[in-house]
């Protein structure tokens, strides 16, 4: 039976929900964070996440798929322009750069972070539970 | 006459160890429900379970023969994932619960058993 298997592949979704859900904390907490050039406004984050092999230490081949967070991405979309003159931080044509965080899709994207870290609380729930009653055969 | 313990409880030992694998795809199918270009996937369990029992007449264990087949979405997302969360967690529960039968069925077989053993 491989329920440690299963425990580390709902244990490393649960990991990699977590790195998505700091995203957008960090994106939505920074989107209106102002700044002077494109280049120094904050970039809106998200992570890679890649299906990988479970092992259960044997080096065997498993069926199981674990999630990996291979890396955090930058957006590469266009800075949000503001013609602010009076910002400290405007250039000379008077404009400020805003973060390229959409709060829509962050928030949306939160909505569902949340529930799949739910979904995989709750098979970690269940396959506690038929581990117990498998301790329990012939009682 | 010897009693093989193998024996005793029937089919239901085989079903419960391709129900915990079963139990651990669809738990890499719902951990990976947000990854790019996963493909969900099952297991077939009724000629898993055939080809099991065969092999156990054989005098081999077949367990791990046949791979997981992909499983086809009805709508399939646009970054190549095609786990649909809601089959996958009705897949889950439908195979805890099998799981918990094929369990009480091994434990009435261990009864009968005791229950044999003892006389009664």
């Amino acid at each position: 039976m491989s329920f440690k298997q299963i425990s580390q592949i709902a244990g490393s979704a649960l990991a990699a929900q977590t790195v998505r859900m700091n995203t957008v904390a960090s994106n939505l907490a920074n989107a209106q964070s102002a700044a002077g050039t494109p280049e120094a406004a904050y970039h809106a984050r998200k992570p890679v996440f890649a299906a990988l092999p479970a092992t259960d230490g044997v080096g065997q081949g498993s069926t199981g798929m674990r999630v990996q967070v291979l890396d955090v991405v930058q957006s590469t979309e266009p800075m949000r322009k503001a013609y602010e003159p009076d910002n400290p931080l405007a250039n000379e044509q008077g404009e400020v750069f805003y973060p390229n965080v959409s709060p829509v899709a962050e928030m949306t994207d939160m909505m569902a972070t949340s529930r799949a870290f739910e979904v995989n609380i709750e098979v970690l729930g269940r396959v506690k539970s038929m581990q117990q009653s498998l301790l329990k055969l012939g009682e | 006459m010897s009693i093989d313990f193998n024996k005793a409880v029937g089919i239901h030992g085989e079903a419960l160890q391709l129900r915990a694998e079963r139990t651990k795809i669809l738990a890499s199918n719902i951990a990976n429900a947000s990854t790019p270009g996963y493909q969900a996937r099952d297991i077939d369990f009724a000629s898993r379970l055939q080809a099991a029992t065969a092999g156990d007449e054989a005098g081999g264990l077949a367990l791990d023969s046949g791979e997981p087949q992909y499983r086809v979405p009805y709508a399939a997302a646009q970054d190549g994932n095609t786990v649909e969360i809601g089959v996958e967690q009705a897949a889950f529960s439908q195979n805890a619960l099998d799981f918990q039968t094929s369990l009480s069925f091994a434990n009435l077989e261990l009864k009968a058993l005791a229950r044999a053993i003892n006389g009664q």
